[in-house]
Protein backbone atom coordinates (compact mmCIF):
# COMPACT_ATOMS: atom_id res chain seq x y z
CA UNK A 1 0.00 0.00 0.00
CA UNK A 2 1.40 3.15 -1.09
CA UNK A 3 1.58 6.05 1.18
CA UNK A 4 -1.09 7.67 -0.86
CA UNK A 5 -3.50 5.12 -0.45
CA UNK A 6 -2.93 4.98 3.38
CA UNK A 7 -3.61 8.69 3.45
CA UNK A 8 -7.03 7.74 1.58
CA UNK A 9 -8.00 5.30 4.46
CA UNK A 10 -7.10 8.07 6.96
CA UNK A 11 -9.43 10.55 5.18
CA UNK A 12 -12.44 7.76 4.33
CA UNK A 13 -12.83 6.17 7.70
CA UNK A 14 -11.57 9.64 9.55
CA UNK A 15 -14.49 9.56 11.74
CA UNK A 16 -14.80 5.82 12.64
CA UNK A 17 -10.72 6.12 13.42
CA UNK A 18 -11.66 9.20 15.79
CA UNK A 19 -14.22 7.51 17.86
CA UNK A 20 -12.45 4.26 18.34
CA UNK A 21 -9.30 6.08 19.04
CA UNK A 22 -11.27 7.85 21.82
CA UNK A 23 -12.40 4.70 23.17
CA UNK A 24 -8.90 3.34 22.83
CA UNK A 25 -7.71 6.37 24.83
CA UNK A 26 -10.12 5.93 27.55
CA UNK A 27 -9.31 2.40 28.09
CA UNK A 28 -5.43 2.87 27.95
CA UNK A 29 -6.67 5.05 31.39
CA UNK A 30 -7.10 9.18 30.45
CA UNK A 31 -6.76 11.85 33.01
CA UNK A 32 -9.90 12.81 33.36
CA UNK A 33 -9.12 15.10 35.89
CA UNK A 34 -6.83 17.08 33.80
CA UNK A 35 -8.53 16.64 30.74
CA UNK A 36 -12.16 16.97 29.29
CA UNK A 37 -13.74 14.92 26.49
CA UNK A 38 -13.91 17.54 24.09
CA UNK A 39 -10.63 18.70 24.06
CA UNK A 40 -9.65 14.83 24.21
CA UNK A 41 -11.81 14.84 20.87
CA UNK A 42 -10.38 18.27 19.47
CA UNK A 43 -6.83 17.28 19.79
CA UNK A 44 -7.58 13.43 18.49
CA UNK A 45 -9.53 15.08 15.43
CA UNK A 46 -6.81 18.03 14.74
CA UNK A 47 -3.64 15.12 15.06
CA UNK A 48 -5.83 12.65 12.55
CA UNK A 49 -6.19 15.59 9.97
CA UNK A 50 -2.46 16.44 10.53
CA UNK A 51 -1.60 13.18 9.89
CA UNK A 52 -3.50 12.68 6.39
CA UNK A 53 -2.04 15.81 4.96
CA UNK A 54 1.54 14.62 5.95
CA UNK A 55 1.00 10.92 5.27
CA UNK A 56 -0.71 12.40 1.33
CA UNK A 57 3.42 13.45 1.01
CA UNK A 58 5.18 10.42 1.97
CA UNK A 59 5.67 8.55 5.27
CA UNK A 60 9.38 7.76 5.07
CA UNK A 61 11.10 10.43 5.98
CA UNK A 62 10.24 11.91 9.24
CA UNK A 63 12.83 14.84 9.11
CA UNK A 64 11.14 15.87 6.12
CA UNK A 65 8.80 19.07 5.20
CA UNK A 66 5.47 17.79 5.47
CA UNK A 67 6.20 16.35 8.74
CA UNK A 68 6.68 19.81 10.44
CA UNK A 69 2.68 20.69 10.88
CA UNK A 70 2.19 17.47 13.10
CA UNK A 71 5.94 18.46 14.33
CA UNK A 72 4.24 21.67 15.83
CA UNK A 73 1.22 20.54 16.70
CA UNK A 74 2.62 17.56 19.00
CA UNK A 75 4.68 20.05 20.81
CA UNK A 76 2.88 22.57 21.69
CA UNK A 77 0.57 19.58 23.00
CA UNK A 78 3.23 17.82 25.35
CA UNK A 79 4.53 21.52 26.02
CA UNK A 80 0.98 22.31 27.57
CA UNK A 81 0.26 19.21 28.69
CA UNK A 82 3.31 18.91 30.87
CA UNK A 83 2.47 22.24 32.30
CA UNK A 84 -0.75 20.82 33.28
CA UNK A 85 0.39 17.72 35.06
CA UNK A 86 0.30 14.73 32.86
CA UNK A 87 3.20 12.68 32.73
CA UNK A 88 5.31 12.14 29.41
CA UNK A 89 3.70 8.61 29.49
CA UNK A 90 0.23 10.24 29.29
CA UNK A 91 1.02 12.16 26.81
CA UNK A 92 2.91 9.15 24.39
CA UNK A 93 -0.27 7.20 25.26
CA UNK A 94 -2.30 9.25 22.84
CA UNK A 95 -0.53 8.52 20.00
CA UNK A 96 0.49 5.06 20.91
CA UNK A 97 -3.64 4.40 21.52
CA UNK A 98 -4.12 5.10 17.76
CA UNK A 99 -2.57 2.08 16.75
CA UNK A 100 -5.25 -0.51 17.37
CA UNK A 101 -7.74 1.09 15.25
CA UNK A 102 -5.81 2.18 12.55
CA UNK A 103 -3.78 -1.37 12.29
CA UNK A 104 -7.31 -3.11 12.21
CA UNK A 105 -8.30 -0.93 9.04
CA UNK A 106 -4.89 -1.43 7.33
CA UNK A 107 -5.63 -5.25 8.17
CA UNK A 108 -8.93 -4.87 6.77
CA UNK A 109 -8.25 -2.74 3.09
CA UNK A 110 -4.24 -3.72 2.29
CA UNK A 111 -3.07 -6.41 0.41
CA UNK A 112 0.26 -6.69 2.40
CA UNK A 113 -0.90 -5.44 5.91
CA UNK A 114 2.20 -7.01 7.94
CA UNK A 115 4.79 -4.52 5.70
CA UNK A 116 2.16 -1.73 6.22
CA UNK A 117 1.41 -1.62 9.81
CA UNK A 118 4.92 -2.20 10.13
CA UNK A 119 5.50 0.78 8.60
CA UNK A 120 2.72 2.63 10.36
CA UNK A 121 3.89 1.45 13.78
CA UNK A 122 7.53 2.48 13.26
CA UNK A 123 5.59 6.20 12.43
CA UNK A 124 3.76 5.94 15.32
CA UNK A 125 6.77 5.18 17.57
CA UNK A 126 8.52 8.23 16.13
CA UNK A 127 5.79 10.78 16.58
CA UNK A 128 5.37 9.12 20.28
CA UNK A 129 9.03 9.42 21.30
CA UNK A 130 9.15 12.96 19.48
CA UNK A 131 6.49 13.86 22.82
CA UNK A 132 8.29 12.60 25.39
CA UNK A 133 11.16 14.47 23.85
CA UNK A 134 9.28 17.99 23.73
CA UNK A 135 8.27 16.87 26.78
CA UNK A 136 11.76 16.36 28.47
CA UNK A 137 12.84 19.99 26.53
CA UNK A 138 9.67 21.44 28.42
CA UNK A 139 11.08 20.47 31.75
CA UNK A 140 14.67 21.60 30.66
CA UNK A 141 13.39 25.22 29.88
CA UNK A 142 11.85 25.43 33.10
CA UNK A 143 14.41 24.12 35.14
CA UNK A 144 16.47 27.05 33.36
CA UNK A 145 13.72 29.52 34.00
CA UNK A 146 14.21 28.74 38.13
CA UNK A 147 17.68 28.85 37.96
CA UNK A 148 17.59 32.24 36.45
CA UNK A 149 15.37 33.06 39.07
CA UNK A 150 17.27 31.79 42.02
CA UNK A 151 20.11 33.30 40.31
CA UNK A 152 18.14 36.99 40.85
CA UNK A 153 16.61 35.96 44.02
CA UNK A 154 19.48 34.85 46.27
CA UNK A 155 21.96 37.79 45.88
CA UNK A 156 20.54 40.99 47.85
CA UNK A 157 23.25 44.05 49.04
CA UNK A 158 22.03 45.17 52.30
CA UNK A 159 23.55 47.92 53.86
CA UNK A 160 23.64 47.29 58.18
CA UNK A 161 25.11 51.03 58.84
CA UNK A 162 25.90 54.04 57.03
CA UNK A 163 29.12 52.98 54.80
CA UNK A 164 28.73 49.57 55.71
CA UNK A 165 27.11 46.99 53.61
CA UNK A 166 26.90 43.23 54.39
CA UNK A 167 26.19 40.19 51.47
CA UNK A 168 25.14 37.28 53.12
CA UNK A 169 25.59 34.48 50.14
CA UNK A 170 23.75 31.27 49.95
CA UNK A 171 23.88 27.78 48.35
CA UNK A 172 26.61 27.07 45.79
CA UNK A 173 28.93 29.61 43.65
CA UNK A 174 29.41 29.21 40.73
CA UNK A 175 30.28 31.15 37.57
CA UNK A 176 27.42 32.77 36.60
CA UNK A 177 26.31 33.70 40.04
CA UNK A 178 29.42 34.88 41.94
CA UNK A 179 29.46 36.92 38.56
CA UNK A 180 25.96 38.69 39.32
CA UNK A 181 27.39 38.90 43.14
CA UNK A 182 30.47 40.81 42.62
CA UNK A 183 28.42 43.00 39.94
CA UNK A 184 25.72 43.73 42.54
CA UNK A 185 28.27 44.62 45.56
CA UNK A 186 30.20 46.71 43.15
CA UNK A 187 27.63 48.58 41.77
CA UNK A 188 25.86 49.22 45.89
CA UNK A 189 29.54 50.24 46.72
CA UNK A 190 29.33 53.40 44.18
CA UNK A 191 25.55 53.95 45.00
CA UNK A 192 26.22 54.37 49.18
CA UNK A 193 29.64 55.30 48.86
CA UNK A 194 30.18 52.88 51.46
CA UNK A 195 33.81 52.12 53.47
CA UNK A 196 33.46 48.61 54.37
CA UNK A 197 31.66 45.66 52.65
CA UNK A 198 30.79 42.42 54.19
CA UNK A 199 30.90 39.16 52.22
CA UNK A 200 29.47 36.59 54.58
CA UNK A 201 29.44 32.79 53.51
CA UNK A 202 27.86 31.32 56.42
CA UNK A 203 25.08 29.70 53.85
CA UNK A 204 27.75 28.55 51.20
CA UNK A 205 28.06 24.92 52.11
CA UNK A 206 31.64 24.12 49.47
CA UNK A 207 34.55 26.60 49.18
CA UNK A 208 36.33 25.13 46.27
CA UNK A 209 39.52 26.63 44.15
CA UNK A 210 36.72 28.14 42.11
CA UNK A 211 34.65 29.73 44.84
CA UNK A 212 37.95 31.37 46.40
CA UNK A 213 38.68 32.72 43.23
CA UNK A 214 35.53 34.27 42.72
CA UNK A 215 35.81 35.81 46.47
CA UNK A 216 39.22 37.23 46.15
CA UNK A 217 38.67 38.60 42.73
CA UNK A 218 35.80 40.41 44.39
CA UNK A 219 37.51 41.61 47.51
CA UNK A 220 40.20 43.15 45.03
CA UNK A 221 37.78 44.54 42.72
CA UNK A 222 36.23 46.11 46.12
CA UNK A 223 39.94 47.16 47.22
CA UNK A 224 40.52 49.20 43.50
CA UNK A 225 37.47 51.39 44.36
CA UNK A 226 38.51 52.16 47.69
CA UNK A 227 36.23 50.17 50.15
CA UNK A 228 37.14 47.44 52.63
CA UNK A 229 36.16 44.15 52.58
CA UNK A 230 35.71 41.40 55.41
CA UNK A 231 34.64 37.71 54.67
CA UNK A 232 32.71 36.44 57.75
CA UNK A 233 31.05 33.01 58.66
CA UNK A 234 34.02 30.74 57.77
CA UNK A 235 33.02 27.34 59.53
CA UNK A 236 35.79 25.47 61.22
CA UNK A 237 35.50 22.65 58.40
CA UNK A 238 35.59 25.15 55.66
CA UNK A 239 38.57 26.92 57.34
CA UNK A 240 40.12 23.52 57.18
CA UNK A 241 39.47 22.82 53.73
CA UNK A 242 41.03 25.89 52.49
CA UNK A 243 43.96 25.43 54.43
CA UNK A 244 44.45 22.07 52.92
CA UNK A 245 43.46 23.20 49.28
CA UNK A 246 46.61 25.36 49.75
CA UNK A 247 44.48 28.77 49.19
CA UNK A 248 46.03 31.97 50.11
CA UNK A 249 43.61 34.42 51.50
CA UNK A 250 46.58 37.15 51.93
CA UNK A 251 45.68 40.45 53.71
CA UNK A 252 42.20 39.59 53.35
CA UNK A 253 39.97 40.26 56.88
CA UNK A 254 38.49 37.20 57.78
CA UNK A 255 35.83 37.19 60.99
CA UNK A 256 34.06 33.58 62.10
CA UNK A 257 30.73 35.70 62.39
CA UNK A 258 28.66 38.33 60.83
CA UNK A 259 28.52 39.80 64.03
CA UNK A 260 32.14 40.09 64.36
CA UNK A 261 32.52 41.77 61.44
CA UNK A 262 29.83 44.16 61.75
CA UNK A 263 31.40 44.93 65.23
CA UNK A 264 35.13 45.58 63.47
CA UNK A 265 33.70 47.56 60.80
CA UNK A 266 31.84 49.88 63.02
CA UNK A 267 35.28 50.10 65.04
CA UNK A 268 37.00 50.59 61.52
CA UNK A 269 34.68 53.54 61.17
CA UNK A 270 34.98 54.93 64.54
CA UNK A 271 31.18 54.16 65.65
CA UNK A 272 30.53 53.52 69.00
CA UNK A 273 27.72 51.78 70.49
CA UNK A 274 26.76 52.23 74.09
CA UNK A 275 23.64 51.03 76.07
CA UNK A 276 22.15 53.19 77.73
CA UNK A 277 21.90 52.95 81.45
CA UNK A 278 18.16 54.13 81.85
CA UNK A 279 15.40 53.83 79.86
CA UNK B 1 26.06 0.72 53.12
CA UNK B 2 27.77 -0.16 50.02
CA UNK B 3 25.19 2.00 47.12
CA UNK B 4 27.09 2.83 44.11
CA UNK B 5 25.85 5.55 41.54
CA UNK B 6 27.02 7.04 38.25
CA UNK B 7 25.92 10.75 37.54
CA UNK B 8 26.74 12.41 34.04
CA UNK B 9 28.76 15.48 34.22
CA UNK B 10 27.79 17.57 31.25
CA UNK B 11 27.26 21.20 32.72
CA UNK B 12 28.00 23.01 35.88
CA UNK B 13 24.60 22.34 36.86
CA UNK B 14 25.74 18.59 36.89
CA UNK B 15 28.46 19.30 39.51
CA UNK B 16 26.16 20.66 41.93
CA UNK B 17 24.38 18.04 42.03
CA UNK B 18 27.47 15.59 42.76
CA UNK B 19 28.74 17.50 45.47
CA UNK B 20 25.03 16.85 47.19
CA UNK B 21 25.50 12.74 46.05
CA UNK B 22 28.67 12.94 47.51
CA UNK B 23 27.56 14.59 51.26
CA UNK B 24 25.11 12.55 51.10
CA UNK B 25 27.43 9.43 50.68
CA UNK B 26 30.01 10.92 53.46
CA UNK B 27 26.80 10.92 55.85
CA UNK B 28 26.37 7.87 55.11
CA UNK B 29 29.61 6.40 55.80
CA UNK B 30 29.56 7.98 58.82
CA UNK B 31 32.40 10.52 58.11
CA UNK B 32 32.72 13.32 60.32
CA UNK B 33 31.60 16.77 59.65
CA UNK B 34 35.62 17.87 58.48
CA UNK B 35 36.11 14.82 56.24
CA UNK B 36 32.93 15.37 55.20
CA UNK B 37 33.48 18.67 53.91
CA UNK B 38 37.27 17.69 52.18
CA UNK B 39 35.82 14.78 50.56
CA UNK B 40 33.06 17.00 48.95
CA UNK B 41 35.53 20.09 47.94
CA UNK B 42 37.83 17.41 46.40
CA UNK B 43 34.87 16.21 44.42
CA UNK B 44 34.18 19.76 43.05
CA UNK B 45 37.54 20.34 42.27
CA UNK B 46 37.98 16.97 40.10
CA UNK B 47 34.59 17.28 38.44
CA UNK B 48 34.81 20.94 37.26
CA UNK B 49 38.17 19.86 35.69
CA UNK B 50 36.95 17.16 34.05
CA UNK B 51 34.14 19.57 32.71
CA UNK B 52 36.30 22.12 32.07
CA UNK B 53 39.40 20.88 30.94
CA UNK B 54 38.07 17.62 29.86
CA UNK B 55 34.70 18.44 28.19
CA UNK B 56 32.69 16.38 30.52
CA UNK B 57 32.24 12.73 31.77
CA UNK B 58 30.99 11.43 34.57
CA UNK B 59 31.70 10.62 37.76
CA UNK B 60 30.81 7.25 39.58
CA UNK B 61 29.97 7.78 43.80
CA UNK B 62 30.29 4.76 46.17
CA UNK B 63 30.09 4.50 49.99
CA UNK B 64 31.94 1.75 50.70
CA UNK B 65 34.44 -0.23 53.25
CA UNK B 66 37.65 -0.22 52.95
CA UNK B 67 39.98 -2.15 55.44
CA UNK B 68 37.38 -2.41 58.33
CA UNK B 69 36.90 1.28 57.67
CA UNK B 70 33.84 3.52 56.48
CA UNK B 71 34.80 5.10 53.10
CA UNK B 72 33.67 6.71 50.50
CA UNK B 73 35.16 6.17 46.68
CA UNK B 74 35.22 8.34 44.22
CA UNK B 75 35.86 7.57 40.21
CA UNK B 76 35.44 10.85 37.89
CA UNK B 77 36.38 9.92 34.15
CA UNK B 78 36.27 12.20 31.52
CA UNK B 79 37.02 10.97 27.65
CA UNK B 80 39.08 14.54 26.82
CA UNK B 81 42.85 15.52 25.53
CA UNK B 82 44.60 14.30 28.88
CA UNK B 83 47.28 15.72 31.05
CA UNK B 84 50.75 15.60 29.14
CA UNK B 85 52.69 16.06 32.24
CA UNK B 86 50.93 14.87 35.51
CA UNK B 87 53.86 15.62 37.40
CA UNK B 88 53.65 19.00 36.42
CA UNK B 89 49.73 19.33 36.69
CA UNK B 90 50.17 18.17 40.10
CA UNK B 91 52.52 21.60 41.53
CA UNK B 92 50.87 24.04 43.18
CA UNK B 93 49.89 27.19 41.35
CA UNK B 94 50.56 25.54 37.97
CA UNK B 95 47.37 25.83 35.39
CA UNK B 96 46.67 25.51 31.96
CA UNK B 97 43.65 27.77 32.14
CA UNK B 98 43.20 30.59 34.36
CA UNK B 99 42.32 29.50 37.55
CA UNK B 100 44.28 29.14 40.88
CA UNK B 101 46.59 26.34 39.99
CA UNK B 102 45.30 24.13 42.99
CA UNK B 103 42.65 21.94 42.13
CA UNK B 104 44.52 18.98 41.42
CA UNK B 105 47.08 19.27 44.06
CA UNK B 106 44.48 20.64 46.84
CA UNK B 107 41.74 17.35 46.26
CA UNK B 108 45.15 15.43 46.40
CA UNK B 109 45.62 17.16 49.84
CA UNK B 110 42.30 16.78 50.77
CA UNK B 111 41.91 13.20 50.55
CA UNK B 112 43.63 10.11 51.89
CA UNK B 113 43.86 7.95 48.51
CA UNK B 114 44.29 10.03 45.13
CA UNK B 115 45.08 7.71 41.89
CA UNK B 116 45.59 10.25 38.65
CA UNK B 117 45.94 8.08 35.31
CA UNK B 118 45.63 10.31 31.77
CA UNK B 119 46.13 9.05 28.64
CA UNK B 120 47.17 11.78 26.19
CA UNK B 121 43.97 12.11 23.40
CA UNK B 122 42.06 9.77 25.57
CA UNK B 123 41.06 11.36 28.74
CA UNK B 124 41.84 11.21 32.52
CA UNK B 125 40.47 9.32 35.10
CA UNK B 126 40.84 10.48 39.01
CA UNK B 127 39.99 8.36 41.77
CA UNK B 128 39.47 9.79 45.31
CA UNK B 129 39.19 7.83 48.71
CA UNK B 130 38.43 9.49 51.73
CA UNK B 131 37.82 7.05 55.10
CA UNK B 132 36.58 7.32 58.62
Amino acid sequence: MPASAIAELLQTHENELLQEWTIAQRAAGIRADLIDEDTVIANSRELLKLLTVAAAAGIDDFESVQWSPIKGMLERLSRSQSRQGFTPSDTATFIFSLKEPLFSRIQQYSDDAAKDIWQINQLLDKLGLYTVECFMTGREAIIREQQESMLELSTPVVELWKGILAIPLIGSLDSNRTQIVMEALLEKIVQTESDIAIIDITGVPTVDTMVAQHLLKTVTAAKLMGAKCIISGIRPQIAATIVHLGVELGDVITKASLADAFQMALKELNVRLVTSATR
Amino acid sequence: MGKREIFPLKQETDIVLIRQRVRQAAEAAKLGLVSQTKIVTAASEIARNALIYGGGGECMIEDTVRNGRNAVHLVITDQGKGIADIAKAMVDGYTSGNGLGLGLSGAKRLVDEFIIESDLGKGTRVELWKWR
